[in-house]
């Protein structure tokens, strides 16, 4: 049996008045390739903060490798719902990977010799390390994508939470990021939760899916959780998942 | 032609104009990445009435500057980072402070004068105790900056993944803040309340178009602020017109040179 490395039980979470959680429960597993889905404002990107500790469940109880979820966790690598960054921030790509080695330290910090190769593996394992000293705001979107996943590794975590990595992206670009995060998932044996809004370029490389709707959660894989039945369940209310061409469409969901 | 370096005011100038202008482009600069310069701006008007209110109780004018502008940005911090979308709140309160601060000077005899040296600064009169008040808060800032370096740039570049990763990303910005009322402070001595932006954020901003990395483009802009401040201080002397009025044009003219010529960050 494989070893649990994210657990909730009975999690629900109301914030200012509202549900956005009920009784959530789940297990993902060590090295396991999760993509979050579900419309919007059903909690995808709530669930990650929860897992964060930039909230605290409203009952219920979740667990990170047996621990309680609180923040400053190292086991965890967070990159956040992507925004264009400016071109004036004065900030380099090494930079920006730097604040996932040592942002949180104290102190002005001095450059040396085992910063600087730790930040250049960083960057060759994104494959961004010819583009190092280039400013953020000249970087593309997917650039700048693999710089925050980049950021989100180094501190060596067993779990990667990427929110909407491929908004924006074309599909291309969304193909080639895909298939990095997957490398990077197998070569360090990380788990991932990756929140999408479409499945189908992750269909080959995701193990299972965990589908946010109505403050409920389904997860298994997905030819067994996107199902028009299931679907249904979740949403309280009619959806029809149509697969066509190896592809697999969700009508009838509120976007 | 360098006779004017001898007298005591002049060196006094130079030593409290120097102090100002490295912390300026310190604090400049971590006010431009958060998208906080109006609050730089609103805590300067808000100095204002705090000088006059000092004038008036017949105290040193720093001290009413420093109450003042220490309270307002706890209070602009305490409301987080929702402020940034609420410049109409700042606005109308930085305009009754003008209010207030013009009530007192009103009710102080010496009006005009007075007015005068809180609006555009008074580099050349600034006495040897407030040189020293400035070297000791300039140090003061300039270590808890340093302290709060990594964190702070951290969190202003992503708060959300900064507080993720255990910074106290809330505190971390009020006590950004009252280092900004400080700095906002001390400079209101050199450059007076409406060309604070020149020394605040001037030489950042044309830092951050020349260099890339948060180090050299705070180390840019402090040498800049100086060299405007000394230029500024050297020609008034020379010329017995307004001090700020050098250090706004060069910061200025400075600025305006690179945007033309230097588009940002172009390799």
């Amino acid at each position: 049996m494989q070893k649990p490395i994210i657990e909730l039980h009975r999690v629900s979470l109301i914030l200012s008045g509202r549900t956005i959680l009920q009784n959530i429960e789940l297990t993902i597993y060590q090295g396991e390739f999760i993509a979050v889905l579900g419309p919007n404002g059903a909690g995808k990107s709530t669930l990650l903060k929860l897992l964060l500790g930039l909230y605290k469940p409203t009952s219920g109880e979740i667990k990170i490798l047996g621990k309680d979820a609180k923040k400053g966790n190292g086991e965890i690598g967070y990159a956040p719902q992507h925004r264009t960054l400016e071109a004036d921030l004065a900030l380099r790509a090494r930079d920006v990977v730097g604040f996932g080695l040592d942002g949180n330290h104290w102190g002005i910090g001095f450059p040396n010799k085992k910063r600087t190769d730790t930040i250049n593996n960083a960057l060759t394992e994104v494959d961004m390390l010819h583009l190092a000293e280039m400013p953020v705001g000249k970087l593309s979107g997917g650039e700048q994508q693999r710089l925050l996943i980049a950021q989100a590794l180094l501190t060596d975590p067993k779990i990667l939470l990427l929110d909407e990595p491929l908004s924006n992206l074309d599909i291309t670009h969304a193909q080639s990021i895909i298939s990095l995060i997957s490398k990077i998932a197998k070569n360090r044996n990380i788990t991932v939760l990756l929140v999408t809004h479409d499945v189908n370029p992750l269909l080959s490389e995701t193990d299972r899916v965990l589908y946010m709707a109505n403050t409920h959660s389904a997860i298994g894989k997905p030819e067994d959780v996107i199902t028009s039945q299931e679907l249904s369940k979740l949403y309280g209310s009619p959806i029809e998942v149509i697969h066509t061409k190896g592809r697999i469409f969700v009508i009838g969901e509120e976007m | 032609m360098f006779d004017f370096l001898q007298y005591s005011f002049i060196q006094n100038a130079f030593l409290a104009s120097a102090f100002v202008a490295v912390i300026a482009a310190v604090v400049g600069y971590f006010l431009l990445i958060r998208g906080l310069t109006f609050a730089g701006h609103a805590l300067s008007h808000i100095g204002f009435a705090g000088a006059a209110g000092a004038v008036l109780l017949g105290i040193d004018p720093v001290f009413g500057l420093l109450f003042f502008t220490i309270l307002a940005g706890i209070g602009i911090g305490m409301l987080g980072r929702i402020i940034r979308e609420r410049d109409v709140t700042i606005g109308i309160f930085l305009t009754l402070s003008l209010a207030f601060g013009i009530l007192f000077l009103f009710l102080y005899k010496g009006y005009a004068e007075q007015a005068y040296s809180i609006l555009f600064g008074t580099i050349l009169g600034i006495s040897s105790i407030n040189v020293v008040i400035t070297a000791l808060f300039s140090f003061a800032t300039l270590g808890v900056l340093l302290f709060l370096f990594r964190p702070l740039l951290f969190a202003s570049f992503d708060p959300e993944v900064a507080e993720a990763r255990g910074i106290p990303v809330k505190i971390l910005g009020i006590i950004f803040l009252v280092l900004v009322a400080i700095t906002v402070s001390m400079s209101v001595q050199v450059v007076g309340v409406l060309l604070i932006f020149t020394l605040l954020v001037g030489p950042a901003a044309t830092a951050m178009r020349l260099v890339k990395s948060p180090y050299r483009t705070i180390g840019v802009a402090a040498i800049l602020g100086v060299s405007y401040s000394w230029i500024g201080i050297a020609i008034a002397a020379q010329t017995n017109l307004p001090v700020s009025f050098f250090i706004a044009t060069l910061s200025f003219g400075i600025y305006g040179f690179v945007r033309i010529f230097k588009p940002s960050f172009q390799k």
